[in-house]
C-alpha cells in the first residue's frame, strides 16, 4: 500500500498535467479569440504588441487616456504557449517513466515501451473525446529531433570488441536479412492482394514492396527498450542491435528505390544495378561522412583543455552535425552518427577531463531516455488520432508474414532441445508461429554458420528471430508517404505490426529468455586480471596466426592497433597520453573509479566487495616489506605526480597543495602558509584520492615517511581494512566547520602513531569526524587531515 | 575435395588427426608451414621462430616461442623444455587453438576451457612450480607493455601487484596481515577467469586452403 501511495504521488500529477495541457489546448483556442478582440480594440496594458515591456515608460498616455483599471494580473498564454506545451509534454512522459518504475511488480512483467504506448493511447483517447488536435508524430519531429539521441546513445557506448567481431555476421543480417524480409514480405503481400477479392486491387507490385520494406526493418528503438531489460549476454545484444542499426542503410535505398520507381511506372535493369551501386553510395558515404566529423570531434577536444566547461558540447554537435550532414544527401544518417560516435570516443576520453566524461554519459543517457518515452507516447497518441483504415485480411497477414519471414530468414526454431537442465521449452513452441516449410530452410544462420568460429545455436538463433521488433521508424517512414487511398491501410498495418511486435513479443521475451535458459550478461566490474588477460590473449593469437602463416582477423586488427598507436593517436589525443598504452589507461581508470568510490562512501569503510587481503599477504616474504617504507626518490615522486596528474585532471590547486617540494623547502616556516595548505588540502581531499594518503607507518624516520605514495602499496589498497590512516583521509563535514576547527588549533606537525590514530577514531565516533581527526592525544594535536601534515615533515 | 581427404603419401595423418581433430587439410596445410620454417628440416629451433618478421613487433614473442618449446604442453604430461620441436609436438601446440565445435556437451565445453587456461598458465609459470608468484606476474605484465616508449617500470610493478591482490581477494577472501599468499595456483586461476569465456575467444582460425605462400 505503501508503494501505491508513493506512486500515487507521481501518477496524481501526471494526470493532472494532463488535464492542465488539455485545459491549456482548451484555453489558447478561446484566448486567441480574446485576443484578437483586444488587439482590435486598441491597448491596454497587456498589448501583445508589447509583450516585452509590460510596464514600458514611453506610453504612460495610453493609460491615461483609456482610463482602464491597471492589470495586477494578466494572462499571456499566447506568448509562452509553444515551450509550455512541450515542456508539460516532456514533464508527463518523465513523471510516467517515474510511476512505473515505483511499481515494481508491473515494470518487471510489462516492459516500459509497452506502458508508455498505453499512457499514449490513454493520453490520446483523453484528446480526441475533447475533441482537440493532438499533437501527431511526424516525420520531422521524429527523425530530426527524437532519433538522433537515441542513435548516438547507443553508437558511442557500442561495445566495438564485440561489434567488430561479429561485423561479418552483423552486416549479413542487416543487408541480406533485410532485403530478404523486404522483398518476401512485398511479394506475399501483393499476392495476397490479388487473391482477394476488389477491395485490395487497387494495391501494386511496386506499393507493396515499398510497405514491405517499411515493415521489415528492425527498429534499434524498440530494440533497445526490450533487450535492455532483460540483460542477455552481450552476443545476442550486439547482433540483434548492430542488425538494426546498419539496415538503415538497406531500409533508406530500398525506400527511395521504391518511391522513384513507383512514380515512374516501369522498372529496367539498369535500375536495378543503379540502386545497388546507390547502396554502396549511401551506407560507405554515411559512414564517411560521420567519420570525417569523428575526427574533426576528437582533435578539438585536443585543444580543449583550458575549457573544460564547453567539452561535452562538442561532442554532441558534431554527432548531430555528422546526422544532419547525411541526412542532407540522402546517405543514411544513422550509420553517419554511428561512425561519428566510435570513431570519436577513444580519442575523446584520453582528452576529456573525468567530469566531462560523466557529463557527456549522463547527458546522452539522459536525452537518450528522455527521446525514448516521447516516442512511445507518441506512437499512442498517434495511434488514437491517425486516419484509419481497416482491413482484416491486410492487417493479419501482414503480421503473420513478418513473423514467418524472420523467422525463416533468421533461422529455424528450437523444435527440441538436447538434455537440457530445465524442462524442455515446449511452451516456447506455443508462442512461435510454426513455419510449415520443411527443415531443408536454409537461413541465414545456416550459411553464416559456416564461417563463423563460434557457431550461432538454436536457442541464439531463436532469440535473434524474437528479437526482431518494429518501432518508430518503421511508423515515421509510412508517414512519410504519399498521400493516396492506400496510406491509410498501410499505416494501420504498420501501427499494428508496431504494437504486436513491441506488446506481445516485448512482453513474452523475459519469460522466454529465462525458460530457454539463454545466456545472460556477464555483470562483471572491471577486472584488472581480465584486461591483462585480454590484451595477452590478443597478441598470443596474433602471433600463433603469424607462425601458422596466414593473415587473419587478429592479424589485421593489430596492424591497425599499430597504425592508431604510431599515426592516429599522435594528432588527436593532447599531451602524454598519446603514447600511453591501453593496459595503463584502463588501471588508472580503475584507480579512480576506485577512488572515487571510497571518497563517496566518506573513507571510513572500504567497499563491502572487497577482501581484505591486502599487499603484506602477497609481498615475497624475503624483503620482508611488511613494515619498513622506502623513501622515495625525487624523480620517482615526479613520475608518480605526472602519472596521477595525467589522469586525474585535477587543477592546479591540488598540485600545488600536493606539491611535495614547496613543502619539503620549507617545513616549519611559515605557520599561515601552512595554514592556508592545510585549508586547501582539506578541499582537496574531500574530493579525491587516497593516493595521497600516507602509508603505514609515521613513527619512523621523518625522512621515510616521504609520500608514500608508493603506487604499488596504496594506489589500489584501499581494500585494506588495517591500512592506518587511509580512512581518516575524508572528512565530512564543510568547509566553514574545517576552517573554524583549523584556526583553534595550533599548527603542530607531528608523528602520530597511526594505530592510536585509529583507536581515536573509534573511541570518537559520535563526534563529527572531523573533531575526531583533530583530537588527537598525541603529543601533537591533530589537525584536520593530519597526513598532509605528516608530508611536511621531510 | 575427394581425393585430398585421403593422402596417399601420408598415412600418418590419420594418427595425427586422431590425436588433435584437425582435418587432413588442415594438417597438409600446417605441414607446409612447418616446412617452410624449418627450411625443409625435420625438426625446427628456436631460430627458426625468431626469423618469423610478423613475430618482431610482438611484444610477448619470446614466450609464446617458449611454449612451442614446453613439455607441458604437448599433452604427455611431461615437464622441463626441449630444444627442438617435430612435426607432431607442433600440431598438438597449435590443436590448443581449436574452437570447440557445435555439438560439444558441457564436460567436453569445460575440458576444452581447462586445456586452454593449462597453456595460458604454463605461459606464466616460467619456473615450472606450479603456481604464479607475483615476480611472474610482474615479467608477464612487463612484457606486455615492453613494447611501449614511455614506460616507468613501476607502473608494471603496481598494475600486477593490484591483479595480484585481486587474485588473492577472489582466492583467499579474507587473509591475516602475516599470512603469506605464495602464488596463483591453477585452480585460482580457472576461478580468476572464470566469466572470461575462454572456449570462444582463445581461437584461430585454421583454414582449409591453402593461403601459406602469401606470407612469410
Amino acid at each position: 500500500m505503501a508503494q501505491l501511495r508513493a506512486a500515487g504521488g507521481p501518477l496524481l500529477t501526471g494526470f493532472v498535467c494532463a488535464s492542465l495541457l488539455v485545459c491549456a489546448c482548451l484555453a489558447s483556442a478561446s484566448l486567441d479569440v480574446g485576443h484578437n478582440e483586444t488587439r482590435r480594440d486598441g491597448s491596454a496594458g497587456e498589448t501583445p504588441e508589447d509583450p516585452h515591456h509590460p510596464h514600458h515608460p514611453h506610453h504612460p498616455a495610453n493609460d491615461t487616456v483609456f482610463k482602464k483599471a491597471f492589470p495586477v494580473l494578466a494572462l499571456n498564454y499566447d506568448y509562452v504557449r509553444k515551450p509550455f506545451e512541450i515542456a508539460l509534454w516532456i514533464l508527463l512522459a518523465l513523471l510516467m517513466k517515474l510511476g512505473f518504475h515505483i511499481l515494481p511488480r508491473v515494470s518487471s512483467v510489462v516492459p516500459e515501451s509497452c506502458l508508455l504506448i498505453g499512457v499514449g493511447l490513454l493520453v490520446g483517447g483523453i484528446i480526441r473525446a475533447i475533441r482537440e488536435e493532438a499533437p501527431v508524430l511526424n516525420t520531422e519531429l521524429f527523425f530530426l529531433y527524437l532519433l538522433p539521441p537515441i542513435i548516438l546513445d547507443a553508437g558511442y557506448f557500442l561495445p566495438i570488441r564485440a561489434f567488430t567481431e561479429n561485423m561479418g555476421t552483423i552486416l549479413v543480417f542487416a543487408v541480406v536479412g533485410t532485403l530478404w524480409n523486404a522483398f518476401f514480405i512485398g511479394g506475399m503481400i501483393y499476392g495476397v492482394c490479388q487473391i482477394e477479392g476488389a477491395q485490395l486491387a487497387g494495391v501494386d507490385l511496386l506499393s507493396c514492396l515499398l510497405f514491405g520494406t517499411i515493415v521489415s526493418a528492425v527498429d534499434p528503438v524498440a530494440v533497445l527498450a526490450v533487450f535492455e531489460e532483460i540483460h542477455i549476454n552481450e552476443l545476442l545484444y550486439i547482433l540483434v542491435f548492430g542488425e538494426s542499426l546498419l539496415n538503415d542503410a538497406v531500409t533508406v535505398v530500398l525506400y527511395h528505390l521504391f518511391q522513384e520507381f513507383s512514380h515512374a511506372g516501369t522498372v529496367t535493369v539498369a535500375d536495378a544495378f543503379l540502386g545497388i551501386a546507390c547502396f554502396f553510395v549511401v551506407s560507405l558515404g554515411g559512414i564517411l561522412v560521420g567519420a570525417i566529423y569523428g575526427l574533426l570531434g576528437a582533435f578539438t577536444s585536443r585543444f580543449t583543455s583550458h575549457t573544460r566547461v564547453i567539452e561535452p558540447l562538442f561532442v554532441f554537435l558534431y554527432s548531430y552535425m555528422a546526422y544532419l550532414s547525411a541526412e542532407v544527401f540522402h546517405l543514411s544518417g544513422i550509420m553517419s552518427l554511428i561512425a561519428c560516435g566510435v570513431t570519436m570516443r577513444p580519442y575523446v576520453e584520453a582528452n576529456v577531463s573525468h567530469k566531462s566524461y560523466t557529463t557527456i554519459k549522463y547527458f546522452l543517457k539522459m536525452w537518450s531516455s528522455v527521446s525514448e518515452t516521447l516516442i512511445f507516447i507518441f506512437l499512442g497518441v498517434s495511434t488514437v488520432a491517425g486516419p484509419h483504415a481497416w482491413n482484416w485480411t491486410f492487417v493479419i497477414f501482414t503480421v503473420v508474414l513478418c513473423l514467418v519471414s524472420r523467422v525463416l530468414g533468421e533461422g529455424r526454431p528450437p523444435r527440441y532441445t538436447p538434455p537440457p537442465p530445465h524442462p524442455p521449452p515446449r511452451a516456447a513452441l506455443f508462442f512461435m508461429p510454426c513455419p510449415v516449410c520443411s527443415p531443408g530452410v536454409i537461413g541465414l544462420t545456416y550459411i553464416i554458420n559456416k564461417f563463423r568460429i563460434v557457431k550461432l545455436t538454436k536457442k541464439d538463433q531463436f532469440i535473434l528471430a524474437y528479437g526482431g521488433l518494429r518501432g518508430a521508424i518503421a511508423f515515421s517512414l509510412g508517414f512519410l508517404l504519399q498521400e493516396n487511398e492506400m496510406k491509410s491501410m498501410f499505416l494501420t498495418a504498420i501501427i499494428t505490426v508496431i504494437f504486436f511486435t513491441v506488446i506481445v513479443q516485448g512482453m513474452t521475451i523475459r519469460p522466454l529468455v529465462e525458460l530457454l535458459a539463454v545466456k545472460r550478461k556477464n555483470e562483471s566490474k572491471g577486472s584488472i586480471n581480465e584486461e591483462i588477460h585480454t590484451q595477452f590473449l590478443d597478441h598470443l593469437l596474433t602471433g600463433i596466426e603469424d607462425i601458422c602463416g596466414h593473415y587473419g582477423h587478429h592479424h589485421w586488427k593489430d596492424k591497425l592497433n599499430r597504425f592508431n598507436k604510431t599515426y592516429v593517436k599522435r594528432w588527436l589525443i593532447a599531451g602524454e597520453r598519446s603514447t600511453e598504452p591501453q593496459l595503463i589507461s584502463f588501471y588508472n581508470k580503475m584507480e579512480m573509479k576506485q577512488a572515487m568510490m571510497l571518497v563517496e562512501s566518506g573513507g571510513a569503510r572500504p567497499p563491502a566487495a572487497a577482501s581484505s587481503v591486502s599487499v603484506q599477504n602477497i609481498q615475497p616474504r624475503e624483503s620482508a616489506r611488511g613494515r619498513a617504507i622506502p623513501s622515495i626518490s625525487k624523480s620517482r615522486e615526479q613520475e608518480i605526480r605526472k602519472v596521477l596528474r595525467g589522469h586525474l585532471q585535477n587543477t592546479r590547486q591540488r598540485l600545488r597543495s600536493y606539491s611535495r617540494h614547496d613543502l619539503l623547502i620549507d617545513p616549519f616556516e611559515d605557520h599561515v602558509s601552512e595554514v592556508r595548505f592545510r585549508k586547501q588540502r582539506v578541499e582537496m581531499e574531500r574530493r579525491m584520492s587516497h593516493y595521497l594518503t600516507v602509508p603505514a607507518n609515521r613513527q619512523e624516520a621523518p625522512a621515510v615517511r616521504k609520500v608514500c605514495f608508493e603506487p604499488e602499496h596504496r594506489v589500489y589498497t584501499y581494500d585494506d581494512a588495517e591500512s592506518p590512516r587511509g580512512r581518516t583521509a575524508q572528512p565530512r563535514p564543510g568547509p566553514p566547520d574545517a576552517v573554524g576547527l583549523l584556526s583553534e588549533s595550533s599548527p603542530r606537525p607531528g608523528a602520530r602513531g597511526p594505530e592510536q590514530e585509529e583507536q581515536e577514531e573509534q573511541e570518537e565516533q559520535e563526534q563529527q569526524k572531523l573533531s575526531r581527526c583533530l583530537s588527537d592525544p598525541g603529543p601533537n594535536n591533530n589537525k584536520e587531515g593530519g597526513e598532509e601534515e605528516e608530508e611536511e615533515i621531510v | 575435395m575427394g581425393a585430398l581427404q585421403s593422402l596417399p603419401g601420408h598415412p600418418e595423418y590419420v594418427g595425427l588427426a586422431e590425436k588433435t581433430g584437425f582435418s587432413f587439410e588442415q594438417i597438409g596445410i600446417l605441414h607446409n608451414r612447418f616446412k617452410q620454417l624449418s627450411h625443409n628440416e625435420e625438426t625446427l629451433l628456436r631460430e627458426h621462430f625468431n626469423k618469423i618478421p610478423d613475430l618482431d613487433c610482438n611484444p610477448i614473442r619470446s614466450q609464446i616461442i617458449e611454449a612451442f618449446f614446453d613439455r607441458r604442453n604437448f599433452r604427455q604430461n611431461g615437464e622441463g623444455t626441449v630444444e627442438e620441436i617435430g612435426f607432431e609436438e607442433f600440431l598438438v601446440i597449435m590443436s590448443h587453438f581449436k574452437p570447440p565445435t557445435l555439438h560439444m556437451s558441457e564436460e567436453q565445453r569445460e575440458g576444452v576451457r581447462r586445456e586452454k587456461l593449462r597453456f595460458l598458465f604454463n605461459m606464466h609459470d616460467t619456473d615450472n612450480d606450479g603456481t604464479i608468484t607475483l615476480e611472474e606476474y610482474r615479467h608477464v605484465v612487463e612484457e606486455l607493455l615492453s613494447l611501449s616508449e614511455a614506460l616507468e617500470t613501476d607502473t608494471a610493478k603496481s598494475i600486477a601487484d593490484a591483479a595480484m591482490l585481486e587474485v588473492a581477494g577472489i582466492s583467499m577472501g579474507h587473509m591475516e596481515p602475516d599470512e603469506f599468499y605464495a602464488g596463483i595456483t591453477f585452480e585460482h586461476f580457472l576461478k580468476l577467469l572464470n566469466g572470461f569465456e575462454i572456449e570462444s575467444r582463445m581461437n584461430v582460425r585454421f583454414l582449409n586452403m591453402d593461403t601459406t605462400t602469401l606470407c612469410k
